[in-house]
């Protein structure tokens, strides 16, 4: 089985969110890049899991972006995974991405290719659906439990009110959350075995871009908080319900 | 010329991210001199010539039992026929869990620019500007469709529903032969409760709460408000509250009318999820807690002294 599991860099999620160039561009100036937290500790991690089940299991990680990307796929690489593929452009949108991605998944063959539910940068949460089509393939969106019987997966997916259970045959798309598995910290013997580990570079193949960020703002900031003494809770309702007009 | 948009149901009924996103759809298709149509799959207990009250001229139905289940290949094949067939020019979903299963789709089947999570409607005096939320609700960012065809999945709670009694529109039924490849073994629906994203007012408790068997003093909070309840990452991830509660940048990204936060510091990470509230109270015991800067009303106080008694004030106040 080969499984090919997406990773993306995102700005830690203690980082000062800022812009430059008017507003144009993010502002990484003094930004620690970690691996999105959905791709690392769910999708990452149940593969991993399945290919300890399953030693002859292969997992390819791939990732969309420059050079700069390295050190993050190197950090995936130390908690699992063969072998990682860097396509090697500046990412413009998600369905570059996608399209990227897909053209992967073709040449490789994949029976499973596994995303994190969303980026914490762009929140997208739409390159898993569009991989999926371009690939023809069916795709299970937002994941809580992922199981592999033979070729037949048995997912538990987020829908409008509630859940639901999947039973889907392989190949497959799965955008994978909390619940798929839980969060590991690589260990010495990953961090050095990944620095071995192939990191395969090949250039993007042409997508025209269908949307482009014109600016970014800040939302507005607040004008401060108004204290209400402990001792008169109704002064709070009062001014929730006459004065914000919330309640 | 038209604008299309997918109306989602839940058990035969539409749901409140649909009215919101009939409004915006029916809002743009008269910026841009169009008509509004309304899409629905699926078997539909409403009567869905009462969608003309949002604005649309006619609703598309596709009642084949198939489509009950959301299976993101039959439905993109759907919203993407149908769009041609009528010409549509953009398409718009709820970014909601439907939406993030198909509008990513239908984009790539129809070569379509994607905006996800948009707040407002496009600015159309130069190109076709959609501002929408980036960094987990910590900023915007106002993204240009470049293609002809465009898809728009709008977020919940960021449009206001405007309807217009008595106004219908015709109901046009269309036969799709749908097979799908995911075999639904379970649903499990959680009824009663409002669902957190949905949610006019939230109610919700961090680890200042010490455990769950407090939770139930804000559950009367929440009851009384009509409000949902939610919290912070280290109580769901104790499985103090289930994860569907957990809001945040690796949470839900929610913004209600109203955020009442009790016994939840305010960390970065929480804030994030729930900054574009429109009202936020925070009850904290240390004045010094940073979700303090973040709020609009505050109570510096215990909030198993506070909590009973804000419960009672507003039954007072709304006569219950
Ligand atoms: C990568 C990453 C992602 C994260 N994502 C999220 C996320 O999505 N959502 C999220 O919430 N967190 C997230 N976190 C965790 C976040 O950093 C905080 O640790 C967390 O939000 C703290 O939860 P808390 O406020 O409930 O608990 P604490 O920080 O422990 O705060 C408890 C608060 O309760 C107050 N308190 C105590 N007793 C009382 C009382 N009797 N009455 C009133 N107040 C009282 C205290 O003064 C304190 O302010 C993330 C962290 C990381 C590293």
């Amino acid at each position: 089985m080969k499984i090919l599991v997406c990773i993306s860099k995102t700005p830690d999620t203690t980082s000062k969110i800022a812009f430059k160039n008017g507003n144009t561009v993010f502002d990484d100036a003094g930004v620690q890049w970690i691996i999105n937290p959905y791709d690392e500790w769910y999708a990452l991690v149940r593969a991993i899991e399945l290919q300890e089940k399953d030693p002859s299991a292969v997992i390819h990680l791939v990732t969309v972006g420059g050079a700069d990307c390295e050190p993050v796929i190197r950090k995936a690489l130390a908690l699992g995974g063969n072998e990682a593929i860097r396509v090697n452009a500046d990412s413009t949108d998600s369905y570059f991405i996608a399209a990227q991605i897909a053209e992967i998944a073709k040449q490789g063959g994949y029976d499973l290719v596994l995303t994190g539910k969303e980026t914490i940068d762009y929140n997208g949460s739409t390159v898993g659906a569009m991989v999926a089509e371009l690939l023809d393939m069916p795709y299970v969106s937002l994941a809580t439990k992922f199981d592999l019987n033979g070729t037949t997966a048995t997912i538990n997916r987020d829908i409008e009110g509630g859940e639901e259970v999947n039973e889907v045959g392989l190949p497959v798309v799965v955008s994978c959350q909390k619940g798929v598995a839980e969060q590991r910290i690589p260990n010495m013997r990953g961090i050095m075995a990944a620095r071995t580990k192939p990191l395969k570079v090949t250039e993007a193949t042409a997508v025209e871009a269908l949307t482009g960020i014109v600016s970014f703002e800040l939302p507005p900031a607040k004008a401060g908080v108004k204290l209400v003494p402990a001792d008169n809770v109704a002064e709070l309702v009062r001014l929730l319900h006459e004065e914000a007009k919330a309640i | 010329m038209s604008v299309l948009i997918f109306v989602d149901q839940s058990e035969g009924h539409i749901k409140k991210s649909s009215f919101e996103i009939l409004t915006y759809g029916a809002q743009l298709a008269t910026q841009l001199g169009v008509a509004a149509q309304a899409l629905v799959a699926g078997t539909v207990a409403d009567d869905l010539s009462a969608l003309g009250k949002y604005g649309v001229t006619k609703v598309l139905h596709a009642p084949a039992e198939a489509l009950n289940h959301v299976d993101s290949q039959m439905y993109a094949q759907l919203v993407a026929t149908v769009a041609t067939t009528q010409n549509a020019s953009v398409i718009i979903f709820s970014h909601n869990q439907t939406g993030k299963a198909v509008a990513g789709r239908v984009a790539a089947k129809l070569k379509a620019g994607l905006v996800t999570g948009a707040v407002a409607l496009p600015d159309t005096t130069s190109g076709f500007v959609v501002k929408r939320t980036v960094f987990s609700g910590k900023a915007f960012a106002n993204v240009n469709i470049l293609s002809a065809v465009k898809v728009i999945s709008v977020n919940p709670n960021s449009f206001h529903v405007t309807a217009t009694e008595g106004k219908t529109a015709e109901v046009e039924t269309i036969e799709i032969a749908a097979t799908p490849k995911i075999k639904v073994t379970a649903v499990n629906k959680v009824s009663g409760d409002v669902p957190l994203t949905e949610a006019e007012i939230v109610v919700s408790g961090g680890r200042g709460l010490k455990g769950p068997e407090n939770w139930g003093m804000l559950e009367d909070l929440a009851k009384v408000l009509h409000a949902a309840t939610a919290c912070s990452r280290p109580v769901a991830d104790s499985h103090w509250r289930p994860h569907h509660e957990h809001v945040g940048q690796t949470g839900f990204q929610i913004a209600p009318n109203l955020y009442i936060a009790i016994g939840i510091s305010g960390a970065i990470q929480h804030l994030a999820g729930v900054n574009r509230s429109k009202v936020i109270v925070v009850i904290n015991k240390d004045p010094e807690a940073p979700f303090f800067k973040a709020a609009d009303y505050g109570i510096v106080g215990d909030a198993f002294e506070v909590i009973p008694q804000l419960t009672a004030e507003i039954k007072k106040m709304k006569g219950i």
